[in-house]
């Protein structure tokens, strides 16, 4: 027992003594530090404790344990559909936007230098643009005046307009389409912008070891010297797959027809504000997340192995 | 000798360009991406064209893609809108600006000095933070509204610019962004910067900044972006203190009449952040041609 409280009270003084050392890094993190605490850590943890409790925003919260995340589980049906949708969506935008990404932004890095800022500008579009994917509800509306109705009408493959948007048989297949074609986010341009840490020299010395085409050049050069930012888009792809709402919100309708367009946000959102249910909310927020911290490690170990 | 001369010049030739390109690769490249650039191209040329529409032509039928009397009724329409609007429009537009200009400047000063030090030093905690930081990104925002609320109530911030600023500031992205370039900045540089008796401050700001400027640039757009469409509806109520994107919602609550507007309306709250876009871009392809040589 005396052993160990020494080696605590050695590592506790060392410990302070590398925290002396580094005083200036502390100084340097501070303020970046205390507004991240204040406004980030802080609200997370309060949601976590409202989870087990029953809020409605208007009167103080109710301590009630797992009662909230019983509900969920056992006596949610509508939960279980957005879970379901929620990881459909998911596997499939989730990899597939971020292998895109990638892949565009590595064939766009080698064009020439003027076709290459337009390219940049092209394939970002659907993102910068804010709404502009509710044009998207233009080409899908059900009325033939729906620019994709028309088109298919015009060509006589369909004999009456298809209500796109409020048949749950093509909602989903839809909505895919365009989280997939809004999906060259983030990751896209932090691809882009850190393409050009890769060091050409090392590029050149390969080909003289070997390396014979681009695919090779790709797995052992730029793909090892890009990991940094590879764990930053799939971080980025993660937050973005697990947390679709305002795409679906904003085609299907809110809430959509047997709920078949329902994600686990836009459940969360509907108890959030419809019902002022904060307590019910933060329990699917607190399961997402937690979800998602998995999701993050397993990536996480697939990309140390990346080069290898 | 001089077959050894053959076999060897066009050898050099290439390496200066790409030794392993193929044309027909770049070909294949060059036409998957042209595919896809119709499609992301799309809608950005619907909205173009749609702001430039005519009423009738809105609702034609069959619908058509391009504009065929081109016309400015909507942006009129629009103006006659503002004009009728009790607080000037320009107050609006200084608002977002405001928010945007500053929340963003201050986002990538902050993030960048902490960025740095969790990427170049080691340090209790330092581990530690960082992992806190990604996990947070994941969180979602919307339940944290509600304590984000109060802490700002608290701090008697509510219905001012700071509401939306500040905790703009300390957003997870730009540092998880920033600490992830600042990883690849080689460590000979920042050692030799040492022995020449350097600040860790001027090392910051004359090595590491220059060097992770792609980096930066990119978040500056990330920030524009997201600060530009706040609608800040919640956080900020008193009339002129409104953002635009939210003066330009109320506009669109007008139902069909006000379709032509609408697509005004996107179009000139797109302006912004592409030009910010296309400047920013070109500075951060720029300075890839520059890395080339420093190397």
């Amino acid at each position: 027992m005396e052993q160990f409280n020494q080696k605590l009270k050695k590592k506790a003084a060392y410990t302070w003594l590398q925290m002396r050392k580094n005083k200036i890094c502390y100084l340097f993190l501070a303020p970046y530090a205390i507004l991240f605490t204040v406004f980030f850590i802080a609200p997370v943890i309060v949601s976590i404790v409202l989870s087990f409790t029953y809020f409605n925003v208007l009167e103080p919260p109710e301590f009630i344990g797992l009662q909230n995340y019983i509900n969920l589980v056992l006596a949610d049906d509508v939960f279980l559909i957005g879970v379901k949708n929620t990881f459909i969506i998911a596997a499939i935008t989730g990899p597939i936007g971020y292998i895109a990404a990638f892949l565009f932004a590595w064939f766009i890095n080698e064009l020439p230098p003027k076709v290459r800022t337009i390219a940049v500008v092209i394939f970002y579009a659907p993102t910068i643009s804010g709404q502009v994917f509710l044009i998207w509800s233009i080409m899908f509306s059900g009325d033939p005046y729906g620019y994709v109705n028309a088109f298919l009408l015009k060509l006589g493959i369909i004999t009456e307009p298809i209500l796109w948007l409020s048949n749950p048989t093509y909602m989903m297949p839809v909505i895919i389409g365009v989280i997939l074609w809004m999906s060259l986010g983030t990751g896209f341009l932090s691809f882009i912008a850190g393409l050009q840490g890769v060091d050409q020299s090392q590029i050149e010395a390969a080909c003289v070891d070997g390396i014979s085409n681009r695919w090779q050049e790709l797995w052992y050069i730029t793909l090892p010297s890009m990991k940094p930012m590879l764990l930053f888009g799939a971080i980025m792809s993660i937050t973005q797959a697990f947390n679709v709402a305002d795409v679906t919100m904003a085609l299907a309708g809110f809430p959509s027809t047997d709920y078949a367009a329902r994600t686990v946000v836009s459940h969360l959102i509907d108890y959030g504000s419809t019902r002022f249910e904060m307590g019910y909310a933060s329990a699917i927020a607190t399961l997402l997340f937690g979800t998602m911290i998995l999701c993050k490690n397993a990536i996480q170990k697939m990309l140390s192995r990346v080069g290898n | 000798m001089a077959k050894i001369k053959k076999v060897k010049e066009p050898k050099l030739k290439k390496r200066t360009k790409r030794l392993n390109r193929s044309a027909s690769g770049n070909f294949g490249i060059y036409a998957i991406l042209l595919f896809f650039a119709l499609f992301m191209a799309f809608p950005l040329v619907y909205a173009i064209n749609s702001a430039f529409k005519p009423l009738d032509e809105i609702f034609i039928f069959p619908p058509r893609l391009w504009v065929q009397n081109p016309t400015l009724d909507n942006f009129q329409d629009l103006f006659v809108i503002m004009a009728k609007s009790w607080v000037p429009f320009s107050r609006y537009f200084f608002n977002t600006t405001f928010i945007t200009v500053v929340g963003t400047a201050g986002h990538i000063i902050l993030a960048s000095l902490a960025a740095f030090v969790l990427a170049k030093y080691k340090f209790p905690g330092s581990k530690t933070f960082f992992k806190i930081v990604i996990t947070a990104l994941m969180f979602n925002g919307y339940v944290t509204s509600i304590p984000n609320y109060l802490i700002l109530s608290e701090l008697g911030w509510i219905d001012t610019y700071w509401s939306v600023i500040v905790p703009a500031f300390a957003a997870p992205l730009g540092l998880f962004l920033m600490k992830q370039f600042m990883e690849g900045v080689p460590d000979v540089l920042l050692e030799a910067a040492k022995i020449d008796g350097a600040k860790e401050w001027t090392i910051f700001i004359d090595i590491v900044m220059p060097i992770v400027k792609p980096a930066w640039l990119t978040l500056m757009i990330f920030s524009v972006q997201s600060l530009w469409n706040n609608q800040a509806s919640v956080f900020i109520y008193s009339e002129e203190l409104k953002t635009l994107p939210f003066a330009l919602q109320q506009i669109l609550a007008g139902g069909v009449a006000r379709a032509g507007v609408g697509s005004a309306v996107t179009l000139i709250m797109m302006i912004v952040p592409i030009s910010v876009f296309i400047i920013s871009q070109s500075n951060v392809l720029e300075t890839m041609a520059s890395s080339g040589i420093k190397d």
